[in-house]
Parts: structure tokens; sequence; C-alpha cells
């Protein structure tokens, strides 16, 4: 306690200033080397937009391989007439990204995209990127349905199923794909119960509720 | 209540506040309205949920680059708590064999800004538990003492409900409840089939302008923040409010240390550390008061050594860090078939569920003390990462738009098709129970470690009984006939006795409280029915510390009717020159 100067009280020292009824945000000692990122934007922390920096920053795959994840997102997610393919809605782009963010993903896709090289090589004596696209397709169908793959072509069915994951929840979280899934809350609005129509549909009412609501 | 003054002394202010949750934030409001001078210390940063810089409400998706995953917080990028369950360079350990884990928020309004706005007023039962079932104790006080404080409560936050006359899930004053939505229906409907009481949710969202703020606008995404201050948080209906009076000095990034007390043994201030210069400071007070959450709190008054106080503070009978209970959770999803294809429209609603069910069994019947109740998801929700993954163990067993069973997996325009199909089909269930308040389940300070700032850690000793693992038995028992009943089909295996059933770690659950319990006995009680420290007449605590049992209840609501029960007596002590 008394080593304690009395000096080092807030109101007194270097803490901060004390004014009644604000905020004291603490002083945090400015490092002359970074860019002044602000403390917080946009709902991020300085932290946070530090490390998204640095995520964004980084290269994880290669540009063939990069090829190879844009072929495949494009395979699992099509064009079709209500939006266009997982391509057009930056997938590839993201799976780059959440392979940073999760570390768990980077050698199961590095190594399933050799995999899958090594398939091709073995079937059609080229690299995937160089074959056709019924080829490719040829090779897709061994990993694509995990019920009736073969054995010795389990390891592929893993890393197909991730890629599939990776390149549906990229697809639909992107702005392309919530519109395309008809998502239409994430806006202010009324809320006054589900639809007659839908309530119809399924023979519910607001009946039993209303009573609770009365009383 | 004016009136509330102790004579002005140099940078000496009436009251010390530790923490900025529920029970601080409502101490806080309190007293500065009374027009005393008050200081908050908050570990974690400024907050206000209207400051754009903050905002992550009515965000899309695409605007995280995670897709709103939780790698770097703990319930994803768009929420609002600014912590988790590890903290960098804030450790604490767990003794041998034992679990605990530990959520904590570094921010304004701490775990309020995220919590799941449930407003459950604890029952006359959960105040006298062992008169009922003989198992842990009683508390001091009962439902009559509390009640005219929840209604206070009700009335200056805001709970939306409906009136049930429930004989242990008492009625607030309440606010219009938002109607069910679909799933909310059909396990309305279920449940007369299985005798799941379940009725509209109590929860803390203004269905109504309130006291000045807004009205709810339905984006269902409270954890993220409201910047219509349209639910309860802590930094936007308390702490903020607090800091207009003129009366509250805030300081962020304040980590404290100690209480600090003179020879007398009676509270003088608390050191606490700036997180930026690393500088030990003193903020001096006439009153202490603790909240900075039951573990934190507890850690706190044990670092809190003295000559006269060897065991820490307000501990003369050893209790501090005892009695430390979470809720009891297990969970369970299910595929509703009759939910595919479903036509489009907004049910968001409000951030959680319309309906619950309180516990609806009498213990006498069954192999387990205490209840629990159940907490429904579902519906049309925004996607976010993880959404679609494992389709390969959904499109091979279902029919698909076009009436078909595929084989599962697959790629290509018919698998587009299915996230479509399938959207919107789930739904989930989560139990959230009492578990028995135990002197063997307890925290205390790690001889070994400390954190960043060189305050000792908390280790923790926590063991499930076999209380709570029966009751997340039948809890999946349960889930599994409202499944049945709705028509759905439960995904995964039921969880068995190898996992416990489910039951979630202890502290997973974020409900945490006990360990600085209240009672008439100071032997076996830390503090007093008002909050107030046996040992130490200006300290008191008023987060879940005070807690002696912890009801099948969310406690929020009991924190903040404690704390203000706590503020009133502490206003009436100073009047009555008792303090």
């Amino acid at each position: 306690m008394n080593r304690r100067d009395i000096l080092k009280n807030i109101g007194l020292g270097t803490a901060g200033v004390i004014v009644s009824g604000e905020a004291i945000g603490q002083v945090k000692p400015k490092a002359a080397t970074v860019k002044e990122i602000p403390e917080a934007q946009d709902g991020r922390l300085r932290d946070e937009i530090i490390h998204n920096n640095k995520l964004k920053a980084a290269k994880f795959f290669t540009v063939a391989e990069m090829s190879v994840i844009t072929i495949l997102a494009d395979i699992i997610i099509p064009a079709d007439k209500t939006s266009g393919s997982a391509s057009q809605a930056g997938v590839p782009a993201f799976i780059e990204f959440i392979v940073k963010d999760m570390p768990q993903h980077q050698t199961p896709m590095r190594g399933g995209l050799m995999w899958l090289n090594n398939e091709s090589k073995k079937m059609f004596s080229k690299k995937f990127v160089a074959l056709t696209s019924a080829e490719r397709l040829k090779i897709v169908d061994l990993v694509a349905y995990p019920n009736k793959a073969k054995k010795e072509h389990s390891q592929g069915v893993s890393f197909f199923n991730l890629m599939r994951n990776l390149t549906a929840t990229g697809f639909y979280t992107s702005e392309m794909g919530v519109k395309d899934l008809g998502y239409l809350g994430n806006t202010p609005n009324k809320w006054d119960g589900v639809p007659q129509d839908v309530l119809d549909q399924y023979n519910l009412s607001y009946k039993e509720w209303e009573k609770h609501a009365a009383k | 209540m004016k009136d509330f003054q102790i004579k002005e002394q140099a940078n000496v202010f009436d009251v010390v506040i530790v923490g900025s949750g529920a029970g601080g934030g409502m101490a806080a409001y309190q007293l500065t309205k009374a027009g005393a001078k008050v200081c908050m210390l908050e570990a974690g940063g400024y907050f206000d949920p209207a400051d754009p810089k903050y905002i992550n409400q009515l965000k899309g998706p695409w605007e995280s680059p995670r897709r709103g995953a939780s790698t770097v917080r703990a319930f994803g990028d768009f929420d609002a708590a600014w912590g988790g369950w590890e903290i960098e360079g804030e450790p604490y350990t767990r003794k041998k064999g034992t679990e605990f884990d530990w959520f904590r928020s570094r921010m304004l309004g701490g775990r309020t800004n995220h919590w799941g706005r449930i407003s459950l007023r604890f029952g006359p039962k959960d105040f006298k538990r062992k008169s009922v079932d003989g198992l842990g104790d009683d508390w001091p006080i009962s439902y009559d003492d509390m009640a005219p404080y929840y209604d206070e409560v009700d009335k200056l936050i805001g709970v939306f409900g409906t009136k049930e006359g429930l004989s242990n899930d008492p009625d607030s004053i309440f606010l219009p409840a938002p109607k069910p939505r679909l799933h909310e229906l059909m396990l309305m409907e279920a449940n007369k089939k299985t005798g799941v009481l379940t009725i509209p949710s109590r929860m803390s969202m203004l269905t109504k302008p309130l006291n000045g703020r807004g009205e709810c606008f339905y984006c269902g995404q409270c954890s993220r923040g409201c910047m219509a201050y349209a639910d309860f948080s802590s930094s936007s209906v308390l702490v903020i409010p607090a800091m207009k009076t003129g009366n509250l000095t805030l300081i962020n990034n304040a980590m404290a240390r100690e209480v600090l007390t003179d020879e007398t043994g009676k509270a003088t201030g608390v050191s606490y550390v700036n997180k930026y210069t690393l500088e030990e400071t003193t903020v001096k007070g006439k009153i202490v008061i603790l909240a900075a959450s039951a573990c934190e709190s507890s850690r706190l008054l044990l670092n809190s050594k003295s000559s006269i106080n060897p065991n820490g503070l307000a501990n003369a009978s050893g209790v501090v860090g005892k009695y430390l209970h979470d809720s009891t959770g297990a969970s369970r999803s299910a595929f509703i078939p009759h939910l595919t294809n479903r036509k489009r429209y907004n049910e968001d609603g409000v951030g959680g569920m319309h309906v619950y069910s309180p516990w609806w069994l009498d213990n006498s019947k069954l192999d387990f003390p205490r209840g629990y109740h159940i907490e429904y998801g579902g519906g049309q929700r925004m996607p976010g990462y993880g959404f679609g993954f494992g389709m390969e163990n959904v499109n091979g067993k279902y029919p698909d738009r076009s009436g078909n069973v595929k084989e599962a997996g697959g790629y290509g325009a018919s698998l587009k098709d299915d996230y479509r199909f399938f959207y919107g089909t789930d739904i989930g269930m989560a139990g959230r129970g009492e578990a028995i308040a135990r002197e063997d389940n307890y925290c205390e300070i790690d001889p070994n470690v400390v954190d960043k700032w060189g305050i000792p850690v908390l280790r923790f000793n926590y063991k499930w009984s076999d209380h709570e693992v029966k009751q997340a038995k039948h809890m999946q028992d349960t889930f599994e006939e409202i499944i049945h009943a709705l028509g759905g089909i439960a995904n995964g295996t039921k969880p068995g006795a190898d996992t416990n059933y489910g039951l979630a770690a202890p502290g997973r659950i974020i409900h945490e409280v006990g360990t600085v319990r209240m009672g008439n006995d100071p032997g076996k009680s830390a503090l007093n029915k008002n909050c107030q420290a046996h040992d130490v007449k200006n300290l008191f605590v008023v987060d879940g510390g005070p807690f002696v049992s912890q009801a099948d209840k969310n406690p929020t609501w009991t924190i903040l009717a404690l704390s203000l029960r706590a503020s009133e007596f502490i206003m009436k002590e100073v009047k009555a020159k008792s303090l």
C-alpha cells in the first residue's frame, strides 16, 4: 500500500484524465512504426483488424492450386437460372482466406488437390487442369458419392466432402448466394407472425397462442 | 433518494464499482441517480452499441471474411462479446481430472452485450430449495422479498411475455409477446402430445418503446448489440444513462488487482493495473462494490490478503470461491421433413426464441433433483459459416424437390438446388437446468500462475455429480419425444452415458454463480442478505457471486434485482449514517 505513490492516483497521474460523467479510454502509447489503426472500425477491434489484414496479406495456395479449386467449385455449384457460379460469387477467394483462418483445413485441402492430380495422371496421364470437362467429371464421380465410392478412393471422398462444404458455405454466404437462397431477413421490419397462406398450408393458427396473449 | 450524499473528499469517491455488467451497471445506475459520486472500473474497452464503429448489426455474412465463423470471437465475428473462454494473457487453470471453462467479456457491459436476453424471475421454491428437497441451502431471502425489485427491473428495463400464473415461474410486468414463428407453432402443437408445457418466451427486447429507448425492429440480432437500445444490455440501458447524470467516472481498461483495506479492515478502495501503461493505480472509495462476475469477484477477494485477512477479504468463513455452479446444458437437433421447400418470408423475429418450455414436471416422480427449461431454435435464419455442411448426410436420405431420393453427396445444379430445398428445415433444442451448489466445486488462487498483469489467477475444481448427469439423460429422452411428436428425424446419434448424455462442461452455459454466497450465518456465508460482506461493512458483491442456488432459470434478471435491492440498502444505510 505505502509503496503506491499518491500521484499515481487517478486524477493526478498519467493513467487518464478524470472528468466526471465521461468515459476514460486510457491512453495507449503510440507505436511510431505502425500505421495508425483505429481502436474499432466497422464492428472490428484494432487487434482483429490487424489479424485480418495479416491473413489477407498472406498467400497459401499456389496459382496452380487456385485454378483447380476454381474448377472444382464451379463443378459443385455451377451457374443456373437463379444465380451465378461459385467462382462468380467469389468462392475461391473465400476458400483461400478460410484455410489461413482455420489452419486445420490446410493439409486436407493441399493434400486433396495432390491426390486429385495423382489420380488424374494415373487415369489420363495429365494434370487435372489439362483434362477435358468430361474427363474431369470422370474423376469427380469417383469421389463425389460417399456411399458408393470405392474403398481405395476414401481419401478422395473426404477431400471432396470438405471441398463441397466449403464451396456451399462460401456460395450461400455470399451476397449472390443469400439472394439465391431467398433469405429475406436482416432488415428492419415489424414481425406480425407467419403469413396466413403459410399457416393454412400447415394447418396451423394463432388461436392457441392468442389464449396466452390475452391473459 | 436525492439526499444521498457523503461528504466530498478530494479524490475519494462515494462508491467504487468493479465491473460494468448487469450487477455493476444496475448499482451505478441507482447510485448515480441518487447523487453519489461513483467510479466504475471496467477491465475492457468502452462500448456503445449505437456507435457506428462498434456496430455489427444488419451486416450480411459476406461482410466478414470468415463469414461470421467463430475463429476469432467465441460466438462468431458479428457477436458483441469481446472475450471468450480463452483470453490471451489471462489464463486460468484446472485441478487434475476436473473441468471448468470460464467465459469473460472484456468490454463495457460485460456479458450482457451478447447474452440471450432470457429474463426469468426465480420462483418461490427457487429461494428455498433445501426446504423442498434437502439439498444445498435456502437463501436468506424469499421470493416475496425479491418481488418488488423484480417489478422495478421489469419497469426500468422491459421484458415481454404472457401472464401464465405458474406457481414457480412468476409472471413479470410484461410487454406484449411476439407471435411464434412457424416451427414454434409446430412445437406448441407437438407438445400438446408430449405434455411438455410450451409458452411464450420471456425476454428483454422492447416490443414497445420504453423509457426513451426504441422499439425492437425484429432483425434477430440482439447478440450483436442493438443500435436502437431495444434490448437489454448494461452498456446501453444502465451505464450510459448513469454517465449522463454527471456522477459516474468510468475507467476502461482497468484490470482490478485487489480491494484495499485500512488497519480496521474497512475497504478503502481498489488497486488496478492500467492495461496500457501497465502502471498500478489506486482509486479510493467509501464503499466498494464488486460486480466483476462471480468468479472474478471471488478472485479479487481471495487476492486481497492482509495480516488481518490472511484468507482473503470477506472470507473469515472460508466460503469465497466455493459452491461454484453453472447451469446444466444438453442439446439435440432434428430435421423436419414437412418443412422442406418452404415459402420464403422474413421470420428473423427477436434475437432468440418466441416460445420456451419452463420446467413442467414433479421431481418426486423422477430420479434427479431440480429441473430444466427448454430453449428452441430454428427457422429461416441468416446463413453463416457452416451453412450447407454435411449435405452428403441429408440429400441421400430424403427425397429432393422432384421426389427422388438421390445418391448422397454429388455436385452440380441438382446439389445446388438441395441447399434451397432443405433450407430452414432444422430445429434445435437445448435444456438448461439447475445444478446443485456443492462446497467441493470451487475456484481458488493458483499458487503458481499469474496473468500478464501479474495478478494470481484462478484454479478451478469442478465435477458434475450424478444429479446433473441424470438430468441430462432426461433432457435427451425428452428431446426425442418432442422430435417424434413433431414428425421430425433426430440428427446424429443420441448422446449416451459415454458422453454424460451430452452434458456440457461446467462453464459452457455461462451461468456460473454462487462463489460469494449470501446467508444468515457468517460462518457459512460471505455476505448477508443485502449482499453486504459479513466481515467488511462497506463492501458489497452484486454479481452472480451472492447466489445460494441458481434455479432452472437464467440468472441475469435475479442479478439485476439483487443489485437493485443492495443499492437501495446502501442508500438507506448511508442516510442513516450506518455506513
